[in-house]
């Protein structure tokens, strides 16, 4: 892999709740269009990690950067606040529990950033609405509420909504955890299609078969540090570490059972 | 005397006139008392510590104090300090200040059940707290206290009764005119409490009509 400056940077990444460090010094780097998988058991830290990055849980020590702009910066509050959200509509985030807003429509969902941080009017936005939910497979559900929809068709949604924004960088917060299994499939189907467009994406997952097939870079943390990374193959077939081999191992009984 | 409800034909202008009069307080202040109550809320739930200290207290002395007396100091106490207001808006004021508390209770608990996946779905999209705030939670929360609300309303068309002590002739004021003229308070107490219940009902069809429209929206 030729080394170019990294999209995503992550450096010394700390934070601490009260005498509890979730995540201690922790450093990756993205490229760009690059598919980074973060597993691990629950309580590892690979969640606050990845909030960490938009700023959702802020570090207690290190830097994230995106391309040449750090986006924990200090600023004076005021600055801070426009500062960062700035950052956030480059950066896309789909969360376990989707969160769609459910007084809204799904066409709503959709444009109500864009409308009100770019101006869109209507006509555009019905359009950005379309395309999106074109692009998930849900335009023929563009006027419901989300309580009619299911929960795969909701995390498409909620995908489209993310994507509607034109992020830089997509992350996914255990995206299919919440499913039933065979909703799984058809949001993995979505998200092998924006790797396919060579998105910027980072995967919190537990979905190791999936992690393995789209990913170009895993990472394996426990207890706040990364203790293993490196490609799928490696990671899933031959990992050097025993914390790695024994979660895998514990894993795959899961899944088995 | 015998009871003669034909007496109140002859002043059905004067009664219609007061219920126009009732609806017509009622409907100002339920309207100050829902966006006032949404603005009390917001204040109590975000404002810093210095602004949420006077409003807490400007809270307390409205739930805390008779509702009558609330309305003798607006209509009479406000005078002394330069603020004369006609009987109609010292009553609107008075009954949309006290019932804004009252939904601005109910607001403040339903905003803070609203899940907070809500807050930050909105906040990752680059929407600033406010925002998230105006377009996203309270909308929800407002929505999930619609039917405590139309109690409050509910309550507040009753109470509205009250602003006859300062001479707004709504319902009751136009009763008691009428019986001073005709000395037959059954008759004109009866016809105004049946003009209560008329409005009441519409009250509770647009309330319905209302809670009806959200409820296809879930």
């Amino acid at each position: 892999m030729t080394e170019t400056k990294p999209f995503i940077d992550i450096r010394h990444a700390q934070k601490s709740f009260g005498a509890l460090e979730v995540l201690k010094d922790i450093n990756l780097s993205v490229q760009k269009g690059q598919i980074v998988a973060i597993i691990g058991p629950s309580g590892s830290g690979k969640s606050t990690l990845l909030r960490a990055i938009n700023d959702l849980d802020p570090l207690t020590g290190g830097e994230v950067w995106l391309e040449d702009m750090q986006i924990n910066k200090k600023l004076p509050h005021r600055q801070y606040e426009k500062h960062i959200n700035n950052v956030r509509q480059q950066i896309g985030m789909v969360f376990q529990h989707f969160n769609l807003f459910p007084h809204l429509k799904v066409h709503e969902n959709i444009t109500l950033a864009p409308k009100m941080l770019k101006g869109l009017s209507d006509a555009q936005a019905r359009k950005l609405a379309e395309e999106q939910l074109d692009k998930v497979g849900m335009l023929d559900r563009i006027d419901y509420y989300p309580s009619r929809l299911s929960g795969g068709q909701k995390q498409r949604v909620a995908i489209a909504r993310a994507l509607a924004m034109k992020p830089k960088v997509m992350l996914f917060d255990e995206a299919t955890s919440a499913l039933d299994p065979e909703l799984v499939e058809e949001v993995n189907l979505v998200m092998k299609k924006l790797a396919e467009e060579h998105m910027t994406m980072i995967i919190v997952t537990h979905e190791m078969s999936f992690a393995e097939s789209v990913c170009d870079r895993v990472l394996f943390m426990d207890e706040g540090v990364v203790v293993e990374e490196g490609p799928p193959e490696v990671i899933f077939r031959a990992p050097k570490s025993e914390r790695t081999q024994s979660f895998l191992r514990k894993h795959l009984e899961g899944v088995r059972r | 005397m015998r009871l003669d409800f034909t007496v109140v034909l002859q002043f059905l202008d004067v009664i219609a006139l007061g219920m126009l009069w009732t609806i017509a307080i009622t409907l100002g202040a339920a309207l100050l008392s829902f966006f006032g109550g949404i603005v009390l809320a917001v204040i109590a739930l975000y404002a810093p510590i210095l602004v949420r200290l006077p409003f807490r207290l400007f809270a307390w002395m409205f739930m805390g104090t008779p509702l009558l007396l609330q309305l003798f100091l607006i209509y009479f106490g406000l005078v002394q300090i330069g603020i004369d207001l006609p009987a109609f808006v010292a009553g609107v004021i008075g009954l949309g200040l006290h019932f804004s508390v009252y939904n601005s209770e109910l607001i403040q608990t339903s905003i803070q059940a609203i899940d907070k996946g809500q807050m930050e779905a909105a906040r990752t999209m680059g929407l600033s707290r406010w925002q998230a705030l105006r377009k996203v939670v309270i909308p929800q929360a407002v929505r999930d206290v619609i039917p405590p609300i139309g109690n409050n309303m509910i309550a507040l068309l009753k109470d509205s009764a009250l602003v006859s002590v300062i001479g707004v002739s709504e319902l009751t004021l136009s009763a008691q005119l009428a019986i001073g003229r005709t000395y037959r308070p059954f008759e004109f107490y009866v016809a105004a409490a049946v003009g209560y219940y008329m409005i009441n009902l519409a009250l509770e069809a647009v309330l319905r009509r209302i809670e009806r429209r959200i409820e296809a929206a879930r």
